[in-house]
């Protein structure tokens, strides 16, 4: 972990952002044609597809929940989208993302209108640069969105963390690799609930408030673009249809 | 689908398919649209995007050291893996790779191992001892339909697109990048036989029915490197003749795209 690097230059971060500045993102919707909803998302160095498939019929069978769709959510990393190739298939980092991607986005679905069925999101990164975490969970939202799969809000995401004491917002690589404490957060923006909460390092409670703070300053910056991609995406169509 | 649809649909096919013509407008030598997209993925060292049609897939190459094959001491060792990752169609499941995926890699490995794509003799670093290993990775991100050029094509992009660190005779790596030492393009065709019919790459409708199919892949002096024949049917010596003609034909003109593509990338 122990690293010399300098966090801070002139009170900017090592790549020229101020402390609570995101990278930049751009998210497009709408990407394939196979998929019921799909979603595209540049957020710094990390290149990010979703695919949604379903409502449809859940299986194994033994799933299936007689009141309300489940939702099955993988997450997985291209074996060149990574310094060190990695071997393709499953791993267990994977299959945690997965799992806590399904728990930040399914309080902000009613999948109770769809007993008996599943609801699939497919993330799959194609270069990971810090926070793809994040980053899967805002684009799977707007593909479910795209989906049209009913919901009571999108879900935003942006990790908050600490590096040389200062609690920083949307950590680059070398702030995540060499940093004090990693905070991914998803935010329920209507109900100002969390989703997503996880942390690794070292933070006292008083960091830990102003972390939580700045990481929902960020999710409601990444809930605006997300706004912005899907009206540009249904504006658009709508000019066309003329 | 369904049997009974699959039977109507390819009856009604087959009525279209007898006036030359195909359900999306194209004629039975027409590609669909193709769009190469060359460094998509910076942490790979080669990367290629390729769209035919609807159909999107993502190649990308990874370099590293190790212990040549004990066959071929003097020979750089070369891998191609294909995901049919779920993302790409409702019927594809996670997990490891199943026959189709298998298959699909198998054919792009063998279009560029055997056209001699690849100068396997110069990625050695110690014969015998040390030499680079390649992993082409095939990411099928949307399936629609013939994955087997899509998946070539976005694999030689990948490799004709690598840059790698020149290694010290120990093999560490240095500052200094190079690129891959490519000696040929070849090009993957594949065509579905529906009826009596031969047509060019066949959409995601025309595999679903399709009796067979075959994918000759051609290289830059009109020779063949591999071929394969996949599915239950069968094809007569004259329809397998007349695939290959076809088949360099539409490999020059997606050769020359390709080239193009390298030529801005230098």
């Amino acid at each position: 972990m122990e690293k010399d690097i300098k966090f801070f230059t002139n009170g900017k971060r090592i790549d020229g952002r101020a402390i609570d500045e995101l990278r930049n993102i751009k998210i497009e919707v709408g990407v394939f044609k196979r998929a019921d909803g799909s979603s595209y998302i540049e957020w710094g160095g990390n290149k990010i597809y979703c695919a949604v498939y379903g409502p449809r019929e859940a299986y194994p069978r033994f799933l299936q929940k007689s009141d309300r769709a489940i939702l099955k959510c993988r997450y997985n990393m291209a074996s060149f989208a990574v310094e060190e190739r990695k071997r393709p298939g499953p791993s267990r980092r994977g299959v945690e993302i997965g799992k806590v991607t399904q728990g930040a986005l399914e309080p902000a679905l009613l999948l109770e209108n769809f007993p008996k069925c599943m609801v699939e999101v497919n993330i799959e990164v194609i270069q990971a640069d810090a926070g793809t975490r994040c980053a899967g969970i805002t684009a799977a939202s707007v593909a479910l969105a795209n989906a049209g799969i009913p919901m009571k809000e999108l879900v935003p995401a942006c990790a908050a963390g600490k590096v040389d004491d200062k609690i920083v917002l949307d950590l680059c690589k070398e702030e995540d690799n060499y940093g004090q404490a990693d905070l991914p957060l998803a935010l329920l923006p209507r109900r100002n609930e969390f989703s997503l909460l996880q942390m690794d390092g070292d933070l006292s409670e008083e960091q830990l408030e102003e972390a939580l703070d700045l990481g929902r300053k960020g999710c409601l910056e990444v809930y605006e673009i997300q706004k912005e991609a899907l009206k540009k995406k249904y504006v658009k169509e709508d000019v066309s249809n003329e | 689908m369904s049997s009974v649809l699959s039977d109507i649909k390819k009856e009604y096919m087959i009525s279209l398919l007898k006036n030359g013509k195909r359900e999306d407008g194209r004629g039975l030598n027409d590609m669909r649209d193709l769009k190469i997209e060359l460094g998509v993925a910076n942490k790979a060292e080669g990367s290629c995007f390729v769209q035919l049609g609807e159909t999107k897939v993502i190649a990308g190459v990874k370099c590293e050291v190790g212990a040549p094959f004990p066959d071929t001491p003097n020979q750089g060792v070369f891998t191609t893996n294909a995901e049919l990752i779920p993302m790409a169609s409702p019927d594809f499941e996670a997990g490891p790779p199943r026959e189709d995926s298998i298959e699909l890699a198998r054919i792009v490995d063998r279009g560029i191992r055997e056209s001699g794509a690849i100068d396997f003799q110069k990625l050695v670093i110690k014969e015998g001892e040390l030499v680079r290993v390649l992993f082409v990775d095939i990411h099928i991100m949307d399936y629609n339909g013939n994955l087997f050029d899509a998946a070539g094509i976005a694999a030689i992009g990948a490799l004709y697109n690598t840059k790698m660190p020149v290694l010290d005779e120990e093999g560490k790596k240095t500052e200094e990048l190079m690129q891959l030492p490519m000696k040929k393009i070849p090009v993957p065709c594949t065509y579905a036989k529906i009826a009596d019919s031969i047509l060019y790459d066949p959409s995601m409708e025309e595999e679903s029915v399709m009796d067979s199919r075959i994918t000759a892949t051609t290289e830059d002096n009109g020779r063949i490197a591999a071929m394969q024949k996949g599915d239950v049917g069968s094809f007569k010596k004259e329809e397998i003749l007349d695939i290959v003609r076809r088949s360099k034909v539409r490999g020059d003109e997606v050769r020359s795209l390709l080239k193009e593509k390298f030529s801005e990338m230098r």
